[in-house]
């Protein structure tokens, strides 16, 4: 028989570092970069090997994410999503194959780079990340948000800048990729340090819209009649449904009646997947912009991780990528904002006799040096306590004043102050004092 | 250079000290509507009503117009705010079956801030600025109810006759309206 030489895999046990030679080249010494305090070699490998990462999104930019972290050599990584793998995702996603759809995308790529990585441990979570609480998030040293949504990103970075308090391991920097088609960026958060997602919200303009009366009365494009069909034709004759973008009988429905619109007012193209596309908000990915986007991103965790480089985030914390007109990125400084409501003013410690009503709280607002709020208007995540403005809440929240603050919030439990003498709002976690 | 963490600092275990870490927070979207709402001029002619004052994301807003064309009615606009504020803009839509070229039969309300020209840096006061001016304004140009805006446009006088018929419940070519005279 003829025997074929098999050379010896690159995860041998005989030389377990041979899969990481380049790597090593980096972590075991040090570089003109290179941060003058640390120690590489084991110490850094040893590091690098115990953080706990944790990747938001396993879609486009989280199969490349999740790919690239474990071949830089993190060996705990956790992922999130709530997505299941749907066969427009193959092309690109390519931790995924055909017999994996309907299956969830956290859990699929969990085991895909688990089984090319030997020696590397990915604990998948198949949900929102809303599931989760801090006691959650405080177990990981860095995350990394490949996400598409802006709703997820606020999410995430109110989350983490809750976080933080004096332990320095309490500050989880926060690694940002976005892409749409062939434009992308990538940011790196410290909450509470630098500009976070919400100082940045400018950055992320809202989809422009087609205004209604184009929909309702001149459509020039197909999409227009597609839109037509989904925001106005669905409401007058399917009220009572509710419209589901998975289902392929109300796709097909809107489908139908955009057509028909479109014949009306002789305009051409439109389909079935472009009423899909249309519906879904679904923005032609490009490969190529979340290779080079993830990329960036799982750069910048393993240098805050080894300090082999200086790293994205201290000083110029945005890097962005444009690749439709020539290939260009720029990086620079977004600022923090000072009323950022989230990261511009944390939560204070305040310290209530559980007895004392929520008018002396407010009265006390007045006398506090550090605020000295006029007219507060005060709420919990779930309750309006008192706010001041439009008069009609006013008297709704009346009431409120004379009631115990124990009877309206619980021990640690969250305020919000805002008042019109201030751009900002001020937070406060009640403690009672028996 | 910044260092984040010491390096000879030992992985530490989940903190479980830390008091209140299930307890929601304020969210970023309420803190921004609470500001806004502060910020109101409702003036003499507007009222915001909250079905539930414990959720200030979903309120009703009732214009009394004082001048114009509709002089005499009360329209009431229900606003939907989602936790995306002020990223995604408030949907607005008119509660009463009303005869206007920029709000159609359903009670979508056509306004360029509220969809096309929506910016984060818009404030709710911009868009009730702007609601009030569909009352004093009416445009023939954007239209969303086409009848009424062909109905502006060719005879002016007529379509004002036909604007109080409607807000005194009455029908305009073959469409029966909402009484919505005060
Ligand atoms: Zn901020």
């Amino acid at each position: 028989m003829e025997r074929v030489e098999v050379a010896a895999a690159p995860n041998g046990v005989a030389n377990s570092r041979q899969r990481w030679k380049y790597l090593d080249k980096m972590l075991t010494r040090s570089g003109p970069f290179s941060d003058p305090d640390t120690n590489f070699g084991d110490p850094v490998i040893q590091i690098l090997e115990s953080r706990k990462i944790l990747v938001i999104g396993a879609g486009g930019l989280g199969c490349e994410i999740l790919k690239n972290l474990a071949l830089s050599g993190f060996k705990d990584i956790h992922v999130i999503d709530m997505d299941t793998i749907d066969v427009s995702n193959l092309n690109r996603q390519f931790l995924f194959r055909q017999a994996d759809v309907g299956r969830p995308k956290a859990e699929v790529a969990a085991e895909f780079v688990e089984n090319r990585v030997k020696g590397v441990k990915i604990t998948p979570y198949c949900g929102k990340i809303q599931d989760k609480d801090d006691d959650y998030y405080r177990q990981f040293h860095i995350v990394v948000c490949g996400l598409d949504s802006i709703e997820a990103r606020r999410w995430i970075n109110a989350t983490l800048v809750g976080l933080v308090d004096d332990n320095a391991d309490s500050l989880k920097p926060l690694i940002d990729g976005g892409t749409e088609g062939f434009k992308g960026q990538a940011k790196v958060i410290l909450p509470t340090l630098t500009s976070c997602i919400e100082c940045q919200l400018d950055m992320h303009a809202p989809r422009p819209a087609v205004p209604l009366c184009t929909l309702a009365t001149i459509p020039r494009q197909p999409q227009h009649c597609i839109e037509w069909a989904h925001i106005m034709a669905w409401e007058e004759e399917r009220k009572d449904d509710i419209l589901d973008t998975d289902d392929p009988e109300h796709i097909t429905w809107l489908y139908q009646k955009a057509l028909k619109r479109a014949q009306e007012f002789n305009i051409s193209g439109v389909t079935y997947s472009m009423t899909q596309g249309v519906v879904k908000n679904i923005i032609p990915a490009i490969a190529s912009t979340n290779a080079i986007v993830a990329a960036s991103c799982c750069n910048e965790a393993f240098k805050i991780v080894t300090s082999t480089n200086p790293f994205l985030g201290d000083g110029n914390n945005y890097m962005m990528y444009t690749g439709d007109d020539s290939v260009y990125t720029y990086t620079w400084e977004h600022l923090k904002l000072d009323d950022c409501p989230v990261c511009g003013n944390l939560a204070k410690e305040l310290e209530v006799g559980r007895d004392a009503t929520l008018e002396e709280l407010v009265a006390g607002f007045a006398d506090r040096p550090d605020s000295q709020l006029k007219k507060p208007s005060i709420r919990s995540e779930a309750k309006s306590l008192y706010i001041q403005f439009p008069p009609g809440l006013e008297e709704a929240t009346r009431p409120n004043l004379s009631k115990k603050l124990s009877e309206l919030v619980e021990d640690g439990e969250e305020i919000a102050v805002t008042d019109p003498a201030f751009q900002i709002a001020f937070k406060y976690k009640i403690k009672f004092t028996s | 250079m910044l260092k984040l963490w010491s390096m000879k600092q030992k992985q530490q275990e989940v903190d479980n000290n830390a008091p209140g870490g299930r307890k929601k927070k304020v969210t970023a979207a309420q803190l921004r509507v609470q500001k806004d709402l502060s910020e109101l001029s409702l003036g003499s002619t507007m009222k915001t009503e909250f079905p539930d004052p414990d959720d200030i994301l979903n309120f009703n807003l009732t214009i009394e117009p004082d001048e114009g064309m509709y002089k005499g009615g009360r329209f009431t606009f229900s606003f939907a705010i989602n936790q995306n504020f002020p990223h995604d803009p408030p949907k607005v839509l008119c509660k009463q079956k009303i005869y206007h070229p920029n709000i159609d039969l359903e009670g979508k309300v056509c306004l360029n801030i509220l969809r096309e020209d929506w910016k984060p840096v818009l404030n709710l006061n911009a868009v009730i600025v702007g609601m009030q001016f569909l009352f004093l304004e009416p445009n023939a140009s954007d239209p969303l109810n086409k009848t009424a805006a062909e109905d502006l446009k060719s005879n002016r006088e007529g379509f004002k006759r036909n604007v109080r018929t409607t807000m005194a419940g009455g029908s305009v070519k073959g469409e029966s309206f909402e009484r919505v005279l005060k």
